[in-house]
């Protein structure tokens, strides 16, 4: 596919603004830029094909099944997207009056409120912009809570387990704590005995994600965060899998005193090839006086803004991905109650399907029921056949779904993590599965095969190392 | 109740005989029964017809203002129409970051093309797909810079309050130092000041062009200074002044930031807006986020991957430079539309007209008794006095359906224009402020 400068032509245009009709005001020529600006020349209409030819090579959640393991990767309805693009939404200044702002700051309360009950919180912060971001924010309330109370010095450890996201580990540093890795147990859940002998006076925060990233729920929740607490630490809920549970467990009565949301996975807001995401964070009471610029507060005369008393201060400007958190407002009053259940019931019935389905040809990490995703292994199929998890998955390119995630967790060899989602309907899931199980053919007849694939996409397999060692990251005008 | 879960009771029936369960509550036994929720707190689910009728109920407690004199951080532009058709694509919409290159091509390339037009627009040569906003990749820039000698942040004091307070917020995180470069009393950084303050514990020093009294900075001053005391220079730039001011790279600034809101994305209450990052190849390896490459496939064609992984959280782990996992991607591709329908011409005439409004805006305030607090150059924001009570000001404006300028809380109102206000609508906003103070 050309690049758009490849398409440019001098003359070629779209004129979109008038000339003013304000002359004899102009930059003084000493202040102005002497480089020239390099933008592409285009007419509207080659702007949109070129536009419409890379949409065609893009797998999107409506171009096919998308069982991205972690990321939850359900349908987007079509009605969120339309209520977040009414002006009424969009053409609101951020430092408008909040007196005419009224409607915004209702979203955020109502949306806030809802995620409250969800998750067993007491307050709810929309600034966050992703899960990472989230993240930092909640294990920022954690540092400002000890070091409120004259533990901060102290307390300088975060622990988490070897089965944890990256982003755990990577946050912890950004916030200034050093790295407890723990090892998981047989299960696949906390090793208590490796828990314990983890905490300390020196603890601040375990992070943990539950249902965790085998897809398993741990069933001895209450006694880590039980253990966690009676060393004086706090405990961090990473809220990436809280599609398998919500409306039947909250992360606030499993005994979490921080939470972070992934609003673009759980509550279906589209991930628009990498974000905008909105990774709220949710605290108990005694956290919540820490929270960023600015909560939302109801009094007599509408909604207020406010900064809490002892504030971690922001973590971007003004109140987050605003837009998205419409949307996912939109999705809670359109499912309800009973409809958020049904969606985490059937995420988690359609995740236990395929992996039962798929068990007479895969290894499982793990055997018991999962949540709303699991782990197989390919380390049988490396030793014996010499293809990896990434050939299968690039093999299952060719049956027209995209793979599930590779190589996490990292305690699981040669890993594939399927999360099917509660959107996908049991045909969509029984051609999946019959993919799956002929890959699994292809792979004993014919492994050389696999490890070209795929065949049919419009690219073929990548030089990854030839991009990494000598990057190119912007166009040149003369080829390299 | 709306419902997105495409299955019969036949299905469900036999998938649950499929598993070998009886109901789907089975596949829940290891959740302690103390803790099992009996029932949601919330709402019966709505009909989509329902739905709609309440959101739209809440959009309309909002007042829209037809006319915005009002930026300090969030700017009105026109927005080209090809804008919304390209980033409503299903495709781009609904896919998540291109982990598989074979199948994401047209994001990659879509990024690609982003980062090379970023590299252009602040003259450096590289830039990243995106952070969060602004604010935020300021604060991730000046994490860029620290290492165990030089661990403390300049930060001029004329940058906005919210890019300042975030930075302050990362520099908590990881306990590193922050000072404030002070702000002279012509509006501008003081370069003495800088000079007293810079030594070999800094790692770097941050001035936002422009400043957020609308001023612009002597920025290679800046810089200058910063790099004779080993200290990086990051500059946080306008993208839309960006097209006739100075680049990054002119001035010598090591980084640049900046929030990508102008190109191309509506005000929504502040977000998603778009943070932009480029910087220099030394520093390239540093960068946080996702960045694409060219390179091959198999059969020798051009393509696109993300590339330099080695720096990010899911291989480094705790030894990553930044967490930051999903980006603002949806939003770089608008602002690539953006750029890509405005061409050189486009962008240098809404920068233009962003001046000459502002540079009328001005001459016409300062009639009526708004005089401007300071006399450096500006761009399309400006600080004037004002003779009545901003308060009072302001409530009649928007009675006439005018937002105006923003009260400061030191004193003064920061005025805006851009494209959008012209001759025509600045007469109007004259003629309103006219009628608020019986002028």
């Amino acid at each position: 596919m050309k690049l758009l400068f490849e398409r440019s032509r001098e003359g070629h245009s779209a004129q979109h603004l008038p000339q003013t009709q304000l002359s004899g005001y102009s930059l003084p020529e000493q202040l102005r830029r002497c480089r020239e600006l390099r933008l592409p020349a285009l007419a509207e209409t080659e702007i949109s094909r070129h536009y419409t030819e890379l949409s065609q090579q893009v797998h999107g959640v409506n171009s096919g099944f998308y069982p991205l393991g972690s990321c939850t990767m359900k349908y987007n309805p079509k009605i969120d997207e339309q209520i977040a693009s009414l002006p009424g939404f969009t053409g609101i200044h951020p430092l408008q009056p909040v007196s005419t702002a009224q409607g915004c700051l209702e979203v955020l309360d109502r949306a806030g409120q809802a995620l409250c009950e969800i998750t067993g919180m007491d307050a709810m912060s929309f600034q966050p912009a992703a899960g990472a971001h989230g993240e930092f924010t909640g294990l920022l309330l954690i540092k400002a809570y000890h070091q409120a109370r004259g533990e901060g010095e102290q307390r300088t450890k975060v622990i988490v387990p070897d089965s944890a996201h990256g982003t755990n580990p990577a946050t912890a540093t950004m916030c200034g704590y050093t790295i407890v890795n723990i090892a998981s147990n047989a299960a696949g859940g906390v090793d208590l005995d490796a828990l314990r002998r983890a905490v300390g006076a020196d603890t601040a925060a375990l992070m943990l994600t539950n249902p965790n990233t085998v897809g398993i729920f741990d069933p001895n929740i209450l006694e880590i965060t039980r253990i966690v607490h009676e060393a004086g630490g706090q405990c961090y809920y990473d809220g990436a899998n809280m599609n398998a549970i919500m409306g039947l467990a909250r992360p606030g009565d499993m005994g979490f005193d921080v939470v972070h949301l992934n609003i673009h996975k759980t509550f279906a807001t589209p991930h628009g090839g990498g974000g905008p995401g909105s990774g709220p964070c949710g605290c108990k009471a005694h956290l919540a006086p820490f929270l960023p610029a600015d909560q939302v507060t109801e009094a007599a005369d509408g909604y207020r803004l406010e900064r809490p008393a002892q504030s971690i201060g922001r973590v971007k400007a003004f109140f987050g991905n605003f837009l998205v958190v419409v949307k996912a407002l939109t999705y809670i009053i359109s499912l309800g109650a009973e409809g958020i259940v049904e969606a985490a019931e059937t995420a988690v019935l359609n995740a236990n399907y395929m992996k039962k389905r798929l068990s007479p040809y895969y290894h499982m990490a793990y055997d018991d029921f999962c949540m709303h995703e699991f782990v197989l292994s390919l380390a049988g199929e490396k030793s014996r056949f010499d293809v990896s998890a990434l050939d299968v998955a690039k093999a299952l390119m060719d049956h027209g779904m995209h793979p599930p995630t590779m190589y996490f967790p990292l305690i699981v060899p040669e890993a594939l993590m399927i999360e099917p989602t509660e959107t996908e309907s049991k045909d969509t899931l029984d051609e999946a599965i019959e993919a799956f199980i002929a890959v699994q053919r292809q792979l004993q007849a014919d492994a050389a095969s696999l490890r070209q694939a795929p065949q049919a996409t419009p690219v073929r397999r990548l030089d990854e190392t030839q991009a990494a060692r000598r990057p190119v990251l912007t166009y040149q005008e003369k080829e390299l | 109740m709306a419902s997105y879960i495409p299955m019969s009771a036949e299905e469900r029936r036999a998938m649950l005989d499929v598993i070998g369960v009886g109901s789907p509550a089975e596949l829940f036994a290891a959740i302690p029964p103390r803790i099992k929720l009996p029932a949601l707190a919330l709402p019966p689910g709505q009909s989509e017809l329902e739905t709609c009728l309440l959101m739209a109920g809440l959009a309309a407690k909002n007042r829209r203002f037809p006319l915005i004199f009002r930026g300090a951080g969030a700017y009105w532009h026109y927005i080209p129409a090809i804008v919304g058709s390209v980033i409503n694509k299903e495709e781009f919409v609904t896919a998540y970051t291109p982990y598989q290159a074979e199948i994401s091509q047209g994001i990659l390339q879509a990024i690609f093309e982003f980062q090379t037009m970023i590299a252009d627009l602040t003259g450096l040569d590289v830039a990243n797909a995106s952070v969060y906003d602004g604010a935020s990749a300021a604060a991730e820039a000046v994490n860029m810079c620290r290492d165990r000698r030089r661990n403390k942040a300049l930060i001029a004091a004329t940058a906005p309050p919210m890019v300042i307070e975030t930075i302050r917020t990362y520099c908590f995180g990881n306990n590193s130092g922050l000072e404030l470069i002070p702000c002279g009393p012509d509006g501008l950084t003081d370069v003495a000041a800088l000079a007293a303050l810079l030594n070999d514990g800094i790692s770097c020093v941050y001035v936002q062009q422009l400043n957020f009294s609308g001023l612009i900075e002597d920025a290679a001053t800046l810089c200058q200074l910063a790099h004779d005391a080993g200290a990086k220079f990051i500059l946080g730039v306008n993208p839309i002044a960006a097209a006739i001011l100075p680049s990054a790279g002119e001035i010598g600034a090591d980084i640049a930031v900046g929030e990508g809101q102008p190109l191309g994305l509506p005000l929504s209450f502040g977000g998603p807006y778009l943070g932009l990052m480029a910087t220099g190849a030394e520093m390239m390896r540093k960068l946080p986020g996702r960045i694409v490459g060219q390179t091959t496939d198999l059969e020798g064609r051009r393509a696109f991957v993300l590339t330099l992984q080695a720096r990010e959280q899911h291989i480094r782990r705790e030894k990553a430079g930044s967490n930051i996992c999903s980006n603002q991607n949806l939003c770089a591709l608008a602002a690539s539309v953006y750029l890509a329908a405005m061409g050189n011409e486009g962008l240098i005439t809404a920068a233009q007209n962003c001046y000459a409004h502002a540079h009328y805006l001005a001459e016409r305030l300062a009639e009526l008794g708004f005089v401007r607090l300071h006399s450096a150059e500006f761009f399309h924001e400006f600080v004037t006095d004002s003779p009545m009570p901003p308060e009072r000001l302001l409530a009649g404006l928007e009675e006439r359906g005018i937002l105006g300028g923003l009260a400061l809380a030191e004193g003064g109102i920061l005025w805006c224009a851009t494209e959008m206000t012209g001759k025509a609508e600045i007469d109007a906003l004259v003629k309103a402020i006219r009628e608020v103070s019986g002028q």
